[in-house]
């Protein structure tokens, strides 16, 4: 009997099947995304392309196999509201009032509300009013809508004014490698897309929020064990040029810790492809709140205008 | 009906005049030679340069300085064209010679076109070369397993599409009408490679698609590559080995065949990891297809089980058989750590750790290289007609494999399991964190070394075999020759 056609015919089902689910569907559904608008107050197009020499930087980054090291996706575990005062009011001892209410009360119910330091540590009168200057801010911490909600309602019945704010949780974005997981989104402007699979060195999806100076990057670069003690990574010395200095030291040279410098007369200049890693590592942020992926900015402490209204009212629906 | 149960067995359908002619198997094998013993030498080359990049950015991990300053040996090159040397040019390579030879010899007839295979042998070798240097000089695509540039792509295509298409014509052109399990298993094989090559190249290095289903895009080939057609060449080799070198009959055709189809179905959906940046059915399909990708790990291990009757230590006796026991049980181990790592609860502990390669090895090494490895050691004598000139390096390679295989795995496999569970805490320093992995590299290091000391006995023992053979010719060849001349010295 011949059994060849009916082997080819399963073969190919099962692999058209997969070819079907994880190549067409895919590219049509993610394929054809478009930038999106970021959440908030100022709102924003997201992502916006990445500038020409950080585009170059992706390339060495690519080139020298960066990603074997360092992943590109942060994971979140979950979602809390934050109950933040934005107002502290006319009559700052009923608002001092209800906020201690509110704590005593999460004592009773641990888990569901849970005052947030430093104001939860020292629960009195005095370090209330203190922190009640520097608004706006958060005070406690709920992990069910419910509770939540009653909370900012108990607080608006008093002069003061009350806001639920989104924060995303997990193990990654405690470490501050971002302050949401990592979507689709993120990646819509790079080519290649790197998302990494191991974490040899730390994650770079918000590297650039972490670390914004570029000179840092390259003193990592050329020696990361003098930027963090005990690091593994090896130095990328190739990616700088060690030069004679002909007039005058390039405003470009390495600053290095004497047991690095180079000979007197000499400098350490980074090449061309150090320079666009750096930017391109600066430019590594992740972080716009996105109706996929949301999050509350807060504004600076003592901001006049109300913030995030939107985001706060849309999550307590 | 009658089915084959035993890839020796011969037929028992149909009156003899109407079957075209059985080919001997001696005939096969003459056939077979010259490509096959092209691609196995190349292939065992490939595992010794493969090693040597393996030694070089494991060592980088104990001295970040080592060679650090050169921009060809560089960690992020030097890892990828390892890898690349392993899979390109030792496991497909090796793969498709055993596949070519199995097919050859399940369907009793000679390899079409020897000479042609020969071709495409040298025109692979000569893609992945390319490949190799061009990832070193920096020119990798950034994929995971997809690194060689799109001109060493093209001439790997090509290369692969002439061997295969002789591999189908052989598969078309058999005498034997019956199918045995393994037919079924390379013949989904010959053309599932060209399909997931060609469609992640086009889509990632021709066609550009945008953000990240390019990611979608190389999980899905990862996938399919390094389980699906890793896990049908492995296993078509240990279902004709297993049965053939002990003498008995398959226990069960049907969970064989379901085993087949539970591969192909659940293998080819089982990429894309649990926590993705991803729309969320992506990985959620994925996970249901690899939790549900341990029933062809059951199916198999259940049919050898029953196979052997039970006697498991009858794979110890035959020095291929050892290599191929030992793959089988990797093979499990494997199918099973991935299926509980597959849920995302355990997912988020193993994601981005030293699990993740200590479990891939395991399945592109401990099964599959392993299986070819007993595979190989069985063929070669068998084209040649000669033992191998050292037997004792092929027991010494099986100890020093399978130790380093362990040496390996397990530290990291125990380490990474650490090392998730304390990236768990934010509180733990992330740099302390990447020191602790740091001694059990080193193991995986020692590791690493045996692996690539097995590797030169397999070189050694393949080379002498060869040159032991083509040097008895050349000497029966000048003789031969020279003995003309000397009756016509006498004529004269």
């Amino acid at each position: 009997m011949n059994y060849g056609p009916l082997v080819f015919l399963a073969a190919f089902f099962a692999l058209a099947s997969s070819w079907c689910g994880f190549v067409l569907t895919p590219q049509l559904q993610i394929g054809r995304l478009q930038q999106t608008n970021t959440v908030g107050s100022a709102a924003a197009t997201y992502p916006v392309a990445r500038p020409g020499l950080a585009r170059q930087g992706l390339e060495v980054y690519r080139a020298n196999g960066c990603a074997y090291c360092h992943s590109q996706q942060v994971g979140q575990t979950g979602t809390l509201l934050d109950i933040a005062l934005t107002d502290a009011g006319t009559n700052e001892t009923t608002t001092i009032a209800a906020l201690l209410k509110l704590a005593d009360a999460s004592a009773n119910h641990p888990g569901v509300l849970t005052a947030l330091p430093p104001w939860g540590g020292s629960r009195s009168n005095a370090s209330t009013t203190a922190l009640l200057g520097e608004l706006p801010r958060a005070f406690l911490r709920s992990s069910t809508r419910e509770a939540a909600n009653a909370a900012v309602k108990t607080l608006n019945s008093t002069s003061a004014k009350a806001q639920l704010w989104i924060v995303p949780v997990g193990p990654d974005l405690a470490r501050g490698w971002g302050r949401r997981r990592t979507v689709a989104e993120d990646f819509l402007f790079d080519s290649p897309v790197m998302p990494g699979s191991q974490r040899v060195g730390p994650d770079l999806t918000n590297v650039g929020m972490r670390q914004p100076d570029a000179n840092w990057h390259l003193l990592h670069l050329y020696a990361p064990q003098a930027q963090v003690k005990g690091s593994t990574m090896p130095p990328y010395r190739f990616l700088f040029e060690k030069r004679r200095i002909r007039f005058q030291p390039s405003p470009e040279a390495l600053m290095l810790p004497p047991e690095l410098a180079p000979p007197a007369g000499y400098e350490i200049v980074p090449k061309p492809a150090a320079k666009a890693l750096a930017a391109y590592l600066v430019n590594l942020r992740a972080d716009a709140p996105l109706y996929t992926a949301p999050l509350t900015v807060p504004a600076a402490p003592a901001a006049s205008t109300p913030t995030n209204a939107a985001t706060a009212t849309a999550s307590a629906k | 009906m009658s089915v084959i149960s035993s890839p020796s067995q011969p037929s028992a359908a149909g009156p003899a005049d109407t079957a075209p002619a059985l080919v001997a198997p001696a005939a096969i094998d003459l056939s077979c030679r010259l490509p096959l013993v092209v691609l196995f030498l190349s292939a065992a080359v490939w595992l010794l340069v493969a090693s040597a990049f393996g030694l070089v950015a494991s060592i980088k991990f104990h001295a970040p300085g080592f060679l650090a300053d050169s921009a060809w040996l560089t960690y992020g090159r030097v890892r990828p064209a390892g890898v690349n040397s392993m899979l390109y040019g030792f496991c497909l390579q090796a793969g498709l010679g055993v596949a070519l030879w199995m097919l050859a010899r399940l369907g009793r007839t000679t390899l079409a076109a020897p000479w042609l295979v020969i071709v495409g042998a040298l025109c692979w070798n000569l893609g992945v070369a390319a490949g190799v240097l061009g990832i070193l000089r920096g020119g990798s695509t950034g994929f995971e397993n997809l690194e060689m540039p799109g001109y060493a792509v093209s001439l790997v295509f090509l290369a692969c599409l002439m061997m295969v298409f002789w591999g189908v014509l052989t598969f078309h052109q058999r005498r034997e009408r019956q199918l045995y399990v393994s037919q079924w298993f390379l013949f989904a094989a010959l053309f599932w490679f060209p399909w997931i090559y060609s469609t992640a190249n086009l889509l990632l290095q021709g066609f550009h698609v945008r953000g990240v289903a390019q990611a979608v895009i190389a999980w899905w080939y990862s996938d399919n590559l390094l389980v699906v057609w890793l896990g049908l060449v492995g296993l078509a080799t240990v279902l004709y080995f297993v049965p053939k070198l002990t003498s008995r009959d398959l226990h069960s055709r049907y969970l064989a065949l379901l085993a087949f189809w539970m591969l192909i179905l659940f293998g080819s959906w089982s990429g894309i990891p649990a926590n993705a940046p991803v729309p969320a059915w992506m990985p959620a399909l994925s996970v249901v297809a690899t939790v549900l990708g341990v029933i062809p790990v059951i199916a198999v291990a259940l049919n050898v089980h029953w196979t052997l009757e039970g006697k498991c230590s009858k794979l110890l006796g035959h020095p291929s058989l050892r290599f191929i026991g030992f793959g089988l049980v990797a093979f499990i181990v494997a199918g099973l750590a991935s299926a509980a790592t597959a849920l995302p609860a355990v997912n988020q502990i193993t994601q981005f750790t030293w699990f993740i390669p200590a479990r891939g090895l395991l399945n592109s090494y401990g099964f599959f290289a392993m299986v070819i490895f007993g595979a190989i050691y069985y063929i070669v004598p068998q084209l040649i007609g000669q033992e191998f000139p050292f037997p004792k390096l092929v027991r010494a390679h099986f100890w020093t494999a399978a130790a380093g295989v362990l040496l390996f795995v397990v530290p990291l496999a125990i380490r990474g399991i650490a090392q998730g569970l304390r990236l768990q805490h934010a509180d733990v320093a992330f740099a302390d964190i990447a020191k602790g992995t740091l001694p059990f590299l080193r193991a995986s290091t020692t590791g690493d070394l045996l692996m690539a000391l097995g590797h030169l006995m397999f070189l050694a023992n393949l080379c002498g075999l060869v040159f032991q053979f083509y040097r008895a010719r050349a000497v029966s060849a000048w003789a031969e020759a020279t003995a003309e001349l000397k009756t016509a010295e006498a004529r004269s």
